[in-house]
């Protein structure tokens, strides 16, 4: 394994001991793994906590900040934070206007999120959860523990912290949460593993002339492994997915090309153009784009398509001023 | 009629014994999740049972130890196991209340109890290749046990081999619940890292129950 590491145990509080000192606006403990709006709580603002498992950055501590998330949790590396955390953050963030869980659908992301509202309700900190699970890779929900949640994770944490700094209530931000939610698909694939610090070696191994087809963000396999293609059949095996799922055409999309961490952005440029051309080869309209990498999977090679159809408001929303480590505009 | 019994100090071995388990196992648990999940049971596990040794309280009841330990868990094991494994030491515990000594009867009403959390946490039934598939063969093992006279060791061993082979009926199995899910008919061919883990706990429970200072031990001494 070779990483910048001090020690595979330390990378996540090392890594928010760089943050706080990279970014002196927002309030990090590395003991807790918590990150936290310097500003934090607001009185009368509903808050949203968000958090995972670490080994997505920016996602979720580099969305923290103006106009996004108010505090993130942060797991160990693919691991979901615990319910100590969760309520840390949700404590130290509500302003008496309730507080929005914006929780990934992974099994253990679920539970401790559950644990942590329960917790909560005790100290009469009111919180909604909106589970995110956009994953079309998914393809028969009954048989599996659901869609995961993946690329649109960053969608819904934008447009719902927008809503909530112009001080909507939390029934409201919740609302536009899940609308975001059920507007957005995405569909990933994975040209190599990666290596989880603590474990040392790569979570699977591909030949040099394979790729995964429909991937999470852990690191995980994908749906089945196929031979690699050109860009433009990778672009299509995603793009076709999602608009089997939910069709495209005649829709106004928001686009996500996002690199996994161990693609060049040169390759998500390429990615991008081909993405561009099959939407409007499929009659859709792109009136917002965001290429990069943004929910990364270590330094796993590969990118993954996120496309929401908006409206005339989400757009509005979306194009609220951020000011994040990670998404920052108009500010 | 079965004899035997354990108290607190009986429970921290226990937890104790687990701890050194999980942690000799935790690469080969790791191994078992990259498989079919994401490569960090082993490692998540390690952490939670250190963290329940650490928590484990002096001179309290065999509940209380019980329950110290699954908070423990919850607190510092994350992911799916951290809410599982806490959820059944915390629900077995309970069943304890405030007694002293456990039997063989209210050991098998605890490890129910363990199961049952485990299920409304979890909403896995027997098949979906989860802990389950070891948990629930383990339970009603050490339930026939007990029915048929076994002393608390022989339930606890009868649970311990329910257990094992339930893990290793999962190797053919589909996954339905969990990361695992997501492979679909590649989940198959693989242990289920959770069942896996589950046999060592069980597998650790049968140790301490079998030891000198608890369980079958004890009965004999009685006479």
């Amino acid at each position: 394994m070779r990483k910048l590491i001090n020690a595979p145990a330390d990378v996540v509080s090392d890594a928010l001991r760089g943050l706080a000192a990279a970014h002196p606006s927002l309030k990090v403990d590395p003991g807790t793994g918590t990150v936290i709006r310097g500003d934090a709580p607001r009185t009368g603002k509903v808050a949203l906590v968000s958090g995972g498992g670490s080994g997505h950055e920016p996602l979720h501590a580099g969305f923290v900040g103006h106009g996004m998330l108010d505090a993130a949790c942060c797991g160990e590396v693919f691991t979901s934070p615990v319910p100590d955390q969760i309520i840390a953050a949700t404590m130290a963030v509500d302003g008496g206007a309730g507080v929005l869980h914006l929780v990934k659908n992974y099994t253990g992301d679920v539970m401790n999120f559950q644990m942590a509202a329960e917790l909560a309700e005790d100290e009469d900190i009111e919180v909604v959860s909106v589970i995110v699970d956009d994953d079309v890779a998914v393809e028969d929900s009954t048989f599996t523990a659901g869609r995961r949640g993946t690329g649109a994770t960053l969608f819904i944490e934008k447009i719902a912290g927008a809503l909530a700094e112009e001080g909507a209530p939390l029934a409201e931000v919740a609302a536009v949460a899940r609308e975001v939610n059920e507007r957005s698909r995405s569909f990933g694939v994975a040209l190599s593993s990666c290596t989880v610090p603590a474990a040392g070696t790569p979570t699977f191994e591909l030949g040099e002339d394979e790729m995964e087809l429909g991937i999470g963000i852990h690191g995980e396999p994908g749906r089945e492994r196929v031979r690699i293609g050109t860009a433009a059949q990778i672009v299509d095996a995603a793009l076709s997915a999602i608009d089997a799922d939910m069709p495209l055409s005649g829709s106004e999309v928001l686009v996500l090309v996002n690199g996994m961490g161990g693609t060049p952005l040169i390759e998500q440029y390429v990615a991008y153009a081909a993405a561009a051309q099959w939407l409007e080869g499929h009659g859709a309209t792109v009136v917002r784009r965001l290429v990069g990498p943004y929910v990364t999977s270590l330094e796993m090679a590969g990118c993954m398509i996120s496309v929401c159809r908006v409206t005339p408001e989400l757009v509005r929303l979306w194009d609220a001023p951020v000011e994040t480590p990670g998404l920052r505009w108009g500010r | 009629m079965s004899t035997g019994s354990m108290d607190a100090g009986d429970f921290a071995a226990w937890i104790g014994r687990t701890a050194e388990r999980v942690s000799a196992d935790a690469e080969r648990l790791t191994r078992l999740d990259a498989a079919i999940g994401d490569g960090d049971h082993g490692l998540n596990l390690d952490r939670g049972f250190r963290a329940a040794v650490e928590a484990l309280p002096g001179d309290v009841p065999p509940g209380k130890v019980l329950i110290a330990a699954g908070r423990a868990i919850v607190s510092k094991t994350g992911g799916a196991s951290g809410p599982l494994y806490g959820t059944a030491l915390r629900r077995a515990g309970k069943v304890f209340g405030d007694a002293a000594d456990v039997d063989a009867a209210a050991l098998g009403a605890a490890l129910r109890a363990a199961l049952e959390g485990v299920q409304d946490l979890g909403k896995a039934a027997e098949g979906d290749k989860t802990m389950v598939d070891a948990l629930a063969p383990a339970v009603a093992a050490y339930e026939a046990a007990l029915a048929d006279g076994s002393d608390l060791a022989g339930c606890a061993r009868a649970a311990a081999d329910a257990a094992a082979k339930g893990a290793d009926d999962t190797v053919p199995m589909r996954a339905r619940k969990g990361r695992a899910s997501y492979l679909g008919e590649r989940s198959e061919g693989h242990m289920d890292p959770g069942a896996s883990s589950t046999a060592l706990v069980l597998e650790a429970l049968a140790d301490i129950a079998e030891s000198p200072d608890a369980g079958g031990s004890d009965a004999a001494g009685e006479g």
